[in-house]
């Protein structure tokens, strides 16, 4: 299939990525792609790289190896096209800061200046309160809301700049299920009323699998990504961990459950498999 | 009348002095308090004042002028902790305590030099605690002008500032120059304590820092108008202060009057107690309605 083919080019173009912090190898020759208006699950177990690979991204991040390219650009300092939901962000419940004025950061907090805001920023600061739902505590301290609400504030905060690719670092560890549930829901619908692509670390797929449209699993410093059919599934995965691993279906939920001590080679190779 | 303000309070020169150069102090204090405060940096903002006193100890025993030794001393001591690495959160602690201890150091050999050496026996209480009253007129348009240029640019980095200072994470994945913003706020901070030394002593200087910052925190609804508070707030205990000093004098007749610093401190400090209290009534109000209505859903269920 030849890149012309596609309906709508890629927001987001990962290629040969490698990052090593000293002799440590995080990621090696990571490839994949984010398409436009697209949900993508980045899966993994704790520490196997994805907050690393999220902030290569971001440009936080410097590579040994590969390429990174934004809307087809090559990645600069911060590319005004991504929004960023940082994983595990302590707010200060003593600090007198509403959820209204973190959302309005987001439109201007990389700028030196007097400047006021104008009513076109203060009306999309408000539809973006509205777009997550967040109108009844829009003046409260965000230190003192729920861990969802924060999280919605912070989506909001991330998205307020019109980004075309929202990234999240595991934004549902440490939500109870009904808001994990409330959280996906909301950026399912976020992404699409506002045409926004959306690239979200996680360790549990679960909750993602009616949302999400592809998926990159993360194991061992590498990649396989594809959609849920192509990826979830007992040969590749156990290519990629490198040993065998089952993949058992149960009531519409997924888990992946591992063998140690089988060698991959135990496992035979599956035609289909693939790492775009 | 009479009971307020002793006879010739507006028309004493040195009072007039102090009044104005306490606003501009308190003013300035309160603006990079806030952020101190915000930014969990107090401990860095009182090294700083221990580096000033160096400093200030320093000036006396050179003959150079006070303000200049302060200014100077804390603006070494914001660039050697930069050097050890304030920024990074886990070695700030380490930075912190390492220059307070080297200028508490120096601190002990300039007082001690300027008691014994230049025989000036009021140079220790002068420095650690400050004399508002004895500044000359002459020092506060320089005081008033580097504190317009610290106001300035807080005003200008207000929001890069402000998210760094909530989250480091989210200011530098937004584009905020992170590391920039930090060393220019510890220069604001530096600054702002060797202004405050001058009119209240280098070690009170964290307290008007600090004190009003944090009452007006924790009443104030935005960062915004914590800081306005906290400017109002500064300049009334500074000017209540300067008051009571005053008419100390006529309290008893052997007394030279006691020093202004304690009472403005003193003032900065009740202001913070008041807030507990106005924190614990709206607290007890917010939190016994749903206790409440809880009782009598379970009751109802019953």
């Amino acid at each position: 299939m030849s890149i012309g083919a596609r309906e709508t080019p890629p927001v987001l173009e990962v290629d040969g990525v490698s990052v090593s912090f000293g002799p440590r190898n995080i990621l090696n020759n990571v490839s994949f792609e984010v398409r436009a208006g697209e949900f993508t699950g980045l899966i993994g177990s704790n520490g196997v790289g994805k907050t690393t690979l999220l902030r290569v991204i971001l440009g936080l991040q410097s590579i040994s190896s590969g390429s990174v390219r934004v809307l087809g650009a090559p990645l600069s300092r911060r590319s005004r096209a991504l929004g960023y939901v940082p994983q595990k962000v302590l707010l200060d419940p003593d600090v007198p800061m509403r959820a209204r004025d973190l959302v309005a950061l987001g439109l201007d907090a990389h700028k030196f200046g007097f400047s006021r805001r104008s009513a076109s920023e203060r009306e999309r600061v408000e539809e973006m309160l509205v777009a997550v739902d967040a109108e009844s505590f829009a003046d409260s301290r965000i230190g003192s809301l729920s861990g969802g609400e924060q999280q919605r504030v912070l989506i909001a905060h991330a998205l307020v700049s019109n980004p075309k690719l929202l990234l999240l670092d595991e934004p549902l560890a440490n939500l109870d299920p009904g808001s994990v549930q409330e959280v996906v829901a909301l950026l399912h619908r976020v992404a699409k009323d506002h045409g926004v692509s959306i690239l979200l670390s996680a360790h549990e797929m679960n909750a993602l699998l009616p949302v999400m449209d592809r998926i990159v699993y993360v194991s061992n410093g590498q990649v396989a990504s594809g959609t849920t059919d192509e990826v979830v599934r007992s040969d590749v995965l156990s290519k990629l961990y490198g040993h065998h691993v089952d993949v058992i279906q149960l009531h519409g939920r997924v888990f992946v459950v591992a063998e140690p001590g089988t060698s991959a080679e135990d496992v035979p190779e599956h035609p289909r498999y693939q790492v775009d | 009348m009479h009971v307020l303000l002793e006879p010739g309070f507006f028309s004493n020169a040195p009072v007039r002095t102090a009044l104005l150069l306490g606003a501009v102090v308190a003013a300035v204090s309160a603006v990079v308090g806030v952020i101190t405060v915000v930014r969990s940096q107090s401990f860095a903002g009182h090294a700083l004042t221990d580096v000033a006193t160096a400093g200030g100890s320093g000036a006396y025993y050179l003959g150079v002028g006070a303000l200049w030794g302060f200014l100077g001393g804390s603006l070494a001591g914001a660039g050697a902790m930069e050097l050890i690495g304030v920024q990074r959160v886990r070695r700030r602690d380490l930075a912190t305590g390492i220059v307070l201890g080297a200028a508490t150091g120096i601190s002990a050999l300039f007082l001690y030099l300027d008691t014994t050496v230049k025989a000036t026996t009021g140079a220790t209480q002068q420095i650690l605690f400050g004399s508002i009253f004895s500044v000359s007129n002459s020092t506060v348009p320089y005081v008033a002008a580097f504190s317009g240029l610290v106001i300035m640019l807080m005003t200008i980095m207000r929001r890069p500032l402000l998210l760094t200072s909530l989250s480091s994470e989210i200011a530098s994945s937004q584009g905020v120059r992170v590391r920039l913003v930090g060393v220019l706020f510890m220069l604001c901070l530096a600054v702002s304590v060797g202004l405050s030394s001058i009119a209240i002593g280098s070690i009170l200087s964290t307290a008007l820092l600090i004190g009003p910052a944090a009452t007006a925190l924790r009443v104030a609804r935005s960062i915004a108008a914590a800081t306005l508070l906290a400017i109002g707030l500064g300049i009334i205990s500074a000017w209540i202060g300067i008051l009571l000093a005053y008419d100390s004098f006529y309290w008893d007749p052997s007394s030279q009057g006691l020093p202004v610093s304690f009472f403005i401190v003193a003032i900065c400090f009740v202001f913070y107690l008041f807030s507990s209290l106005v924190l614990a009534r709206r607290r007890s109000h917010t939190t016994r309605r749903p206790v409440v209505t809880d009782f009598a859903f379970s009751a109802e269920g019953h």
